[in-house]
């Protein structure tokens, strides 16, 4: 099959951005989309072009490093995959394809379709992780957690951290992403003693970041390649509203400071 | 961090800010729209409402005065989060696919705009009442007491096309606007999961359409000449063949 990629290439954050065309003849239908790009970029390469930048990692859906907004949606047509498992069988001999990066003021880009999605990991290091003493691994089943909790934090856990959450919303907001991660860890009764202090650092790291706020349309879920609920907003705000009203309350020990 | 901090200075905060002072106001409008629908009974009920009403005086003040901080702080909300929204995508997408948010979640600025434009022009056609924008007679009630006719009023109001269609616009599209905002403010305060967030939205799209319903039933009415204007001092009064009511009043005057 044949498809033209219509693609968005930039020098870096401060080149100003334009569209290219490129063809990209003889494909098998079950190459991935990156694959298809790889074949594009040879073509650039042998013909003495800058190849297509684009971000990719593990191709199998796990590491959240693949990041285009194919056609609109972040991750191409389909739904529950990433574009590293999104196959040219899903498009049409022909089509035209639009290919353009993440898009927020959160995740500058970097080159081409690369954009910068450290914001991320700042949110992490706000809150996105327990303290706890490293060491032997600790006994399986130390601590019992019930099916239902298990299975809620995994659902939140299968969150890759590709940012499509923040591609797809009309506000650009981080919220499918960071109730995820503070929703895992609030679960689970490892996560419980820092509940309040992950929920407030990391909301207010999400706000300084400059992404935008939720107005509940779940554009995020729907374009999450791991399909995470919306819920765990709702679940974050519950949180969050319950940590400032107890942070108001709370009695702060007398050798602090 | 104190409350106020994280109401006015967070993003979530000031999401609750719009859920808070959304739940208020619909609690007015629920009210509103009960007390209004006095207008099919005699037109004692509604005059005697309203002086009621006006009868609470400073109370009556310190309810305006709360509602019109509601409002306020609900549109300085959306003012605030739309600007920021707006700054956290300086460049936009060539295409950008909607996957499932909502038509009316999408127009919530638009529906907003026009429904507080309206209701600008409400409160000066019916609360602070100009000259010119409408009929505001005097009646008395069964027991002699001097009162506004707000049944007139409302009737004479209503019998005018332009303006009933303007208000059957307006509340139209406050419905609208709730069928988004009504489940939003759940998903806001952290009350919504999956267990009955369809539920919700349904409930939250049947009480719009009732709400829709019922407030259209007053123009409705009105226009269909089923309300009459019953003073026989107003302009469009229209005397019945036998009215013991409008005989007994005339007798009077």
């Amino acid at each position: 099959m044949n498809v033209t990629i219509r693609v968005w290439r930039q020098k870096n954050d401060q080149s100003e951005g334009r569209f290219e065309d490129h063809e990209a003849k003889d494909l098998n239908p079950n190459m991935s989309f990156l694959e298809m790009l790889d074949v594009v970029n040879e073509d650039l390469t042998n013909a003495g072009k800058d190849p297509i930048a684009f971000a990719h990692d593990c191709r199998e859906g796990i590491c959240g490093t693949c990041s285009c907004m194919i056609n609109g949606k972040p991750h191409g047509p389909e739904s529950g995959v990433a574009t590293c498992q999104t196959y040219m069988r899903s498009f049409q001999d022909g089509d035209v394809i639009v290919v353009e990066p993440f898009r927020a003021k959160a995740f500058p880009i970097i080159k081409d379709l690369v954009c910068d999605r450290s914001a991320f990991d700042s949110i992490m290091h706000s809150g996105g992780f327990i303290s706890i003493r490293t060491g032997s691994a600790p006994d399986a089943n130390a601590i019992p957690i019930g099916k239902e909790v298990a299975d809620m934090a995994m659902d939140a856990a299968a969150c890759i951290g590709c940012g499509a959450c923040v591609a797809a919303c009309k506000n650009s907001s981080a919220m499918l992403f960071v109730s995820a991660k503070a929703g895992q860890l609030n679960l689970l009764p490892q996560g419980k003693p820092e509940k309040d202090a992950r929920v407030l650092n990391m909301v207010a790291t999400m706000d300084e970041a400059g992404f935008g706020n939720c107005t509940n349309q779940y554009e995020c879920s729907a374009a999450c390649p791991k399909e995470i609920s919306e819920e765990f907003i709702s679940k974050l705000n519950r949180d969050y509203l319950a940590a400032s009203v107890k942070s108001v309350f709370k009695a702060v020990p007398s050798t602090m400071g | 961090m104190n409350i106020l901090q994280v109401l006015f200075k967070t993003s979530i905060g000031k999401k609750v800010l719009m859920a808070v002072t959304g739940l208020i106001m619909v609690g007015f409008i629920v009210g509103h729209l009960i007390g209004n629908l006095q207008l099919f009974a005699p037109p004692e009920k509604i005059n005697a409402y309203a002086h009621f009403l006006e009868g609470l005086g400073p109370a009556l003040w310190a309810i305006r005065a709360f509602l019109l901080l509601t409002l306020a702080l609900h549109v300085w909300m959306a003012i605030q989060l739309t600007l920021e929204n707006k700054a956290a995508r300086p460049k936009d997408y060539t295409s950008q696919q909607t996957l499932r948010a909502s038509y009316a979640s999408r127009t919530m600025r638009l529906s907003g705009f026009i429904v507080l434009a309206f209701l600008i022009y409400h409160l000066l056609h019916f609360t602070v009442r100009i000259e010119g924008f409408g009929t505001y007679p005097h009646t008395t009630l069964l027991d002699g007491t001097p009162v506004r006719d707000v049944h007139s009023m409302m009737v004479f109001g209503f019998q005018n096309v332009w303006i009933s269609l303007f208000y059957i616009i307006s509340v139209g599209l406050l419905s609208w606007h709730l069928s988004h905002g009504l489940v939003s403010m759940f998903q806001t305060i952290g009350l919504q999961s999956r267990a009955w967030s369809n539920f919700l939205s349904k409930l939250a799209v049947l009480f719009s359409i009732l709400y829709f319903l019922g407030n259209a039933a007053i123009p409705g009415a009105v226009l269909a000449g089923v309300v009459k204007i019953e003073n026989p001092e107003v302009a469009g009064y229209v005397c019945p063949a036998k009215c013991a009511v409008c005989e007994a009043k005339k007798a009077k005057t």
